[in-house]
């Protein structure tokens, strides 16, 4: 199953629609309830960051009978140095990303907490792509 | 502890889905910051917050939280209310403090996620 949202730079209002329906069909397909959190976490994360910090972004969700691949592409600014975005506490939000309870730097690491597979690359001045792998069966080690 | 007899020892107004306040209570979080929030994986949690907007609740709706007590008197919007319907989320106003709350939550036997 293939699934495809558009996430609107700056609209606090909807981020977050895209996780909402991903939870809802993962939920009518019987997906274990710790793995629907993992996904839906680590997508409303990167929701959210679309919205933060792009223009607007594309998200894409693919489901099949092992695992779901989430892609978010954002136009947007771009991440200088990445090592620097995934350390736990750097954030470059906005005053109003920060009114909005986001900004604490804690995203990045985050998606990667809740990823079986993990995958960032980002151009200055042209975006950044995620790639969230998890695994429907032999979930994260030690869960 | 039920939803119910929190709210009952608390005090607050429960502004909507009082058909989930069956639900149980082990541990409660307290933050303004739902990057924090979002790191919790523990269950049957409630969460005590000052940001009353509509990502508190989804916030509370990815990570499966049972209610939400909004403290210092924030008002829920209708849009929250929604969101919260769709998902079976007690949304509680409290007048007093975060850390009022906290402490009553804390004597009622609820405890902390880390």
């Amino acid at each position: 199953m293939h699934f495809e949202f558009k996430v609107q730079g700056g609209d606090f209002v909807r981020a977050g629609n895209a996780s909402s329906q991903i939870k809802k069909i993962l939920k009518q397909l019987n997906v274990d309830s710790t793995i629907i959190k993992r996904v839906v976490v680590a997508l409303y994360e990167g929701e959210v960051n679309i919205a933060a910090h792009a223009f607007n972004g594309l998200i894409s969700v693919d489901i099949d009978t092992e695992k779901i691949i989430i892609a978010l592409d954002d136009n947007g600014p771009g991440i200088p140095d990445i090592g620097l975005a995934m350390q736990p506490g750097f954030s470059t939000a906005s005053p109003i990303v920060r009114e909005m309870g986001f900004g604490a730097g804690m995203g990045l690491p985050n998606i990667k907490d809740n990823s079986d597979d993990f995958k960032i690359s980002s151009e200055v001045g042209l975006g950044t792509y995620l790639e969230i792998t998890v695994y429907l069966k032999g979930s994260k080690e030690g869960e | 502890m039920k939803l119910k007899e929190l709210v009952g020892c608390i005090g607050g107004s429960v502004v909507c889905c009082e058909e989930c306040l069956d639900n149980e209570i082990e541990y409660a979080f307290a933050s303004d910051l739902m990057s924090d929030v979002l790191t919790v994986k523990t269950e049957k949690l409630l969460l005590i917050t000052g940001l009353a907007n509509i990502q508190a609740v989804r916030t509370a709706e990815m990570s499966d939280l049972q209610a939400i007590v909004f403290v210092r008197n924030k008002r829920v919007s209708e849009d929250m209310i929604r969101l919260a319907k769709e998902n079976c989320i007690v949304l509680i106003e409290y007048p007093g403090t975060m850390f009022k709350v906290a402490g009553i939550l804390y004597n009622l036997g609820i405890k902390a996620v880390y």
